[in-house]
């Protein structure tokens, strides 16, 4: 049997009081002479706590612009401590902030601002999605009318759609940037597609039918069922207007039969 | 029919045997600064990347360090391996800092006494540890696994700290000595952190380079630090890589490099990012000292490896 | 199947064709039909592209250095909103209006 070590725990004394502030500095701290080092212990705390705030107002800076930044800090501040990361990838933090800005007692007069999160965490990952040439036209081209039915899509790895019930793609698009933001209806329903065909991340507004559509296609749909089901949400669902816009938009990189 | 060229999807870069870096001064690469270095011949000196910022699957973060990496020797400074905590390495991770080893083919390749995951959480900061025969032996298991994992060897950067441990038993040059000689990896040197703990802990900056392993220093970092109060009033300087080089630093870094002679240098500069000529001008004030200090003129070194 | 879930082999074709029309991809259209497609298309604009907008968003990097901003302990009564929510308008007229708790 081993012996415990004495210092074995030194790592899990630290992380107890890291993003607790409350808590006091470990036992085992101590500054020159033996002193105590609570101030030293608190630039620890300070410097994981602000590197991760700071990592999501790298991922979400148009729900900062929206909100501000002192209060996208506090948010941000709550959310850290809850939930800090589970992986050293940075880029990939945040993914339950949507839901955490869901449910924030004080950003529940911005009711648009979990879909804009969602859409700016959707950004992230198309930018960093693995690269794939987009799908030629052509080979559509090549598919025989009577075999166009059954025929299916390989999603893009950067491709995602994002739903809402509120303005989200206008509201992203007018914050994601410091030009003067108009005002906004806020009210009106978008959905976004977003794209990565060469190294630019793309988002788009989709028409009506259009994110149905292309989430059935992405989902591996035929082609005949998920242009069925996208006329049977939005009878003015254009058909040959989003093939057209998916595939310039590189929203695909193949396509294959039910049966390939 | 108009496409954008697709990107390729296993780039294969025409890469040149990692160059070995000799005298030279080089500088953090910020992706803010590539339309500007790009403008430029490529020039003497380096670049030095956090490695987890390029273990995404694709996209533009590649294309960029590749556009680096074809005209300039490259740097990998891993931030978030955790070698000095208790628990075991990711392999996952791992496996991604070895994959990036590979397809970059670095000239350095780097990491940090320190620790950042414990348990699931990882904190983003670089932790310190006791300095025992216990975390010795587990630091140097930690580095033997990474070391055989990219198939070479890494320098391992000297910590700035601000608290110290009550088990401690070894002072930190005697915990570098010893993994240096029990592992065979080299040491990255971090000037600014040396002075920002001989400062924060009252030891004698001057002491600890002389007592340090400098055959073993493959590369010098150094960058600027800001000064806030300990609990007793005295300061606290903070590793804040977000303004130029202190002088008391750049004296150090002078000295060091007139007994010990050229060692790659790198200027790390990570917050409020000045435009690259600022950057730039403090990397050629490091290759003034540098070339001041330089042997003879000797023909470049081709074979050698970093 | 429900009538309205049926989509003919026919209308697929038709619209991939003029889709690929759209796409200026050849196929076997006159030159009249695709400039129609193409019109077609323009009308019904899929969606209007928003990029270069996000140039200097290109997410969080990892760090090895300490910060000398002091905000580990912020306290949720001591912020009030400052941001562009004031011009976004959502049912109930709240305008996005922030108070401090």
């Amino acid at each position: 049997m081993r012996q415990p070590e004495p210092s074995a725990d030194y790592a899990a004394q630290f992380a107890a009081a890291l993003l607790t502030p409350e808590r006091a500095a470990p036992a085992a701290v101590i500054g020159p002479r033996g002193n105590a080092a609570a101030r030293r212990f608190n630039v620890y705390r300070n410097n994981v706590t602000v590197s991760l705030i700071e990592s999501l107002i790298a991922i979400y800076p148009a729900v900062q612009r929206i909100t501000g930044p002192d209060f996208f800090r506090a948010m941000a501040r709550a959310h850290v401590r809850e939930t800090p990361p589970n992986s050293p990838l940075l880029f990939d933090y945040g993914r339950d902030f949507p839901a955490f800005i869901a449910a924030y007692e004080h950003a529940q007069a911005m009711p648009f601002l979990p879909d804009v999160a969602r859409l700016e965490r959707a950004w992230l990952d198309a930018y960093h999605a693995a690269d794939a040439a987009p799908l030629d036209a052509a080979a559509l081209a090549a598919v025989p009318p009577e075999r166009l039915a059954e025929l299916r899509f390989a999603a893009h790895p950067a491709t995602r759609i994002i739903r809402s019930n509120y303005a989200a793609v206008t509201i992203f698009s007018a914050n994601r940037s410091d030009a003067p933001v108009a005002r906004i209806d806020g009210s009106v329903a978008e959905d976004a597609l977003i794209t990565r065909p060469a190294d630019d991340v793309v988002v788009r507004r989709l028409p009506p039918g259009g994110a149905d559509f292309a989430s059935r296609l992405i989902a591996g749909q035929p082609l005949g069922a998920a242009a069925g089901a996208a006329f049977g949400t939005a009878p003015d669902f254009d058909l040959a207007t989003n093939i057209a816009g998916l595939i310039e938009a590189g929203a695909f990189t193949d396509i294959r039969f039910e049966d390939a | 029919m108009r496409h954008d060229a697709p990107p390729a999807l296993c780039p294969t870069l025409p890469l040149r045997f990692p160059p070995p870096l000799g005298g030279t001064a080089g500088t953090s690469f910020k992706p803010a600064h590539l339309p500007a270095i790009l403008a430029e011949p490529p020039r003497r000196g380096f670049f030095e990347v956090h490695a987890e910022n390029y273990m995404g699957a694709g996209g533009p973060p590649h294309r960029q360090l590749e556009a680096i990496r074809k005209d300039h020797p490259l740097s990998i400074h891993g931030v978030c391996m955790s070698i000095g905590g208790p628990q075991p390495l990711d392999r996952d991770h791992l496996a991604r800092f070895r994959n990036l080893v590979a397809r970059y083919q670095p000239s350095l390749v780097s990491e940090h006494l320190a620790w950042s995951t414990h348990d699931t959480t990882y904190f983003n900061d670089l932790l310190p540890l006791p300095y025992t025969a216990a975390t010795l032996a587990r630091v140097c298991d930690h580095i033997d696994q990474v070391q055989s994992a990219i198939r070479r060897p890494i320098l391992l950067e000297n910590p700035s700290t601000y608290v110290a441990f009550r088990d401690s038993t070894m002072s930190e040059t005697d915990f570098l000595r010893a993994i240096v000689s029990r592992t065979g990896c080299g040491l990255l040197l971090d000037v600014n952190n040396v002075f920002v703990s001989a400062v924060n802990h009252g030891f004698s900056p001057q002491r600890y380079l002389a007592d340090v392993p400098l055959a073993a220093v493959g590369e010098i970092h150094l960058a600027g630090h800001s000064v806030q109060t300990d609990d007793d009033g005295a300061p606290l300087l903070i590793d804040s890589h977000d303004g130029p080089v202190a002088d008391d630093v750049w004296a150090l870094y002078a000295g060091l490099i007139a007994q010990h002679g050229p060692v790659p240098t790198l200027i790390e500069w990570d917050g409020n990012i000045p435009d690259w000529p600022v950057l730039q001008a403090e990397a050629a004030a490091a290759q003034a000292i540098l070339d001041r200090h330089a042997k003879a003129p000797a023909p470049e070194i081709r074979h050698a490896a970093a | 199947m429900s009538a309205k879930k049926t989509v003919t082999s026919l209308a697929l074709a038709g619209a991939v064709t003029t889709a690929l029309a759209s796409l200026a991809v050849a196929g076997p259209l006159t030159k009249a039909e695709v400039d129609a497609a193409v019109a077609a298309k323009k009308e019904k604009c899929f969606g209007i592209a928003l990029k270069g907008q996000n140039d200097c968003a290109a997410g969080p990097g990892t760090t090895c250095q300490g910060t000398s901003t002091t905000d580990f302990q912020g306290n949720a009564w001591k912020f009030v909103a400052g941001g562009t929510c004031t011009s976004i308008d959502v049912p109930g007229g709240k305008k996005g209006s922030l108070k401090p708790i």
